[in-house]
């Protein structure tokens, strides 16, 4: 293991002396051509933002309302969270973005509906709804993790189960739920790059844009991944922040 | 049939197969102090927690302020407007102060103002000995004042019936004697009571009725006075001379 590594890195070491396989001119920022590369490249960010944002606003809501019927007593609700988890959960992103991006407009003509589906909502569609089940599954859990008695508590002073939910369960849950739900917003950002196959003009569409036409997918890919690394970072330490506050707050 | 307040006739409940009630008959009248004790796993919390609707029975009536509780969700939310409960782990409700513990029912089920239940609310906070601990989190509180905050949360809904499950059991020693006292207080000033508890003290100071049960049957039901002197069967009193003879 230690004899592939240290060869590994001297053939990387190697290869960064060598003008032969680098050449990180494609994107060198202090030469004219070079930043304009950079430019377009960097110029998918905005679009991989907005999906992500998007997607996971309503994976959050969607979450929500199907794992409260999986906390029912009742077990007709409970079997309609299972079956939309499971099935969810089971169907890879790919397959499912070409079939809403290809497939659904199909499904809506079929019905005398004529809804347009384009790069951008097909794939916050298919994005909030793949992680809607995992979502689901860690409100399930954070909920389920409050003590049983704080929701008796409420009941015996009177609240209805919206009320429990909103004033009890709920702000004690979010402490729990927000470290695993942060992980699925990176994951969201991560996956988006999907939606470069369908034609969204995002940070993975650009790179594989300019590979085309500059032929240094090595250099240019190893930005793309930079990219990404950086927008992940800055949501980690976003939400390090919000946990710090909350947890002061737990502490008051 | 004179004022009462609660009422159980023929009361059977399964945990899958598990018999825990067996055919509970029980009558508390308005304004009576009415005491369950028994050995753990004997069925005196369920009975507590079928009055409001914590657990669902299967067979025969529960009665409060004569209303029968139905399994539907309407009944229940009648009841515990009636039907206070104190929990043995307090289970107050940590994210907020002890005030808005006390108002949320107040405000978000009975429809009060912000400053009608807060007025209520430190009210009650009085009425427990412990005015000056409105904008402290339970957790900052020892567990005798948050069992009495919890009984003031219980109060502020105004209820007629006040049951008390087993509410001393998760208290350090030294603070059981003022969660008592609370409850004594409540007790002369004619608050109808249901208490599940091994404090046998309490239970001779304020109890109109004893309770004793085992195995999910009521196996005997008396005036104080009888119950602790000279109990008619032989397990109520062998449990009897277990938790009494220190």
């Amino acid at each position: 293991m230690k004899k592939i590594l240290l060869i590994s890195s001297l053939l990387l070491l190697a290869g960064c002396s060598s003008s032969q396989t680098w050449g990180w001119y494609v994107i060198n920022p202090t030469t004219a051509s070079g930043w304009i590369n950079v430019k377009f490249l960097i110029s998918g960010m905005w679009a991989t933002i907005q999906i992500s944002l998007i997607a996971a606003v309503l994976s959050i809501v969607v979450g929500l309302m199907v794992a409260l019927p999986g906390l029912s007593e009742k077990r007709g609700w409970r079997l309609v969270n299972r079956v939309y988890v499971e099935f969810v959960r089971a169907i890879p992103l790919l397959p499912m973005l070409f079939w809403v991006f290809y497939g659904l407009p199909i499904v809506f003509q079929s019905m005398g509906m004529s809804v347009p589906i384009d790069p951008f909502w097909g794939a916050i569609i298919t994005l909030a709804i793949s992680d809607s089940a995992f979502t689901a599954e860690i409100y399930r859990a954070g909920i389920q993790s409050i003590a049983r008695g704080q929701r008796e508590a409420a009941q015996t002073i009177g609240l209805n189960y919206v009320q429990t939910m909103r004033y009890v369960i709920l702000p004690q849950a979010i402490r729990r739920i927000l470290p695993p739900l942060a992980n699925q917003f990176i994951y969201i950002v991560k996956m988006s790059a999907f939606a470069s196959v369908i034609g969204m003009q995002e940070l993975t569409r650009r790179a594989n844009e300019l590979v085309v036409t500059e032929y240094r997918p090595l250099e240019i890919y190893t930005l793309l991944i930079f990219e990404y690394l950086i927008l992940v970072l800055i949501i980690s330490a976003g939400v390090r922040w919000l946990e710090r506050r909350m947890g002061a707050d737990e502490r008051g | 049939m004179p004022d009462a307040a609660i009422e159980l006739v023929g009361v059977n409940k399964w945990f899958d197969t598990f018999h825990v009630l067996k055919d509970i008959n029980l009558t508390v009248n308005s304004g009576e102090k009415v005491v369950i004790c028994g050995p753990s796993g004997s069925g005196k919390s369920t009975v507590v927690r079928c009055i409001n609707q914590l657990e669902k029975h299967q067979k025969g009536t529960i009665r409060v302020d004569g209303v029968e509780l139905t399994n539907d969700a309407k009944s229940a939310a009648t009841i515990r407007s009636e039907v206070g409960m104190v929990f043995q782990q307090f289970n107050l409700f940590p994210h907020l102060t002890v005030l808005e513990n006390l108002t949320l029912g107040p405000i978000k089920a009975r429809g009060l103002s912000r400053k009608e239940a807060e007025e209520k609310a430190r009210h009650y906070l009085e009425r427990v000995h412990i005015p000056d601990q409105a904008d402290k989190k339970p957790v900052q509180l020892s567990g005798g004042q948050q069992q009495r905050v919890a009984i003031a949360r219980s109060l502020c809904m105004e209820p007629r019936v006040l049951l008390f499950d087993e509410p001393t059991s998760a208290l350090d020693p030294e603070m059981i004697s003022e969660v008592l006292d609370v409850m004594v207080a409540l007790a002369n000033e004619g608050m109808t009571m249901v208490v599940v508890t091994h404090e046998m003290g309490f239970a001779r100071k304020v109890a109109d009725k004893m309770i004793f049960m085992d195995a999910g049957e009521i196996v005997e039901e008396g005036k104080p006075e009888h119950f602790f002197t000279n109990p008619q069967s032989e397990r109520c009193r062998k449990f009897l001379s277990q938790i009494l003879q220190h």
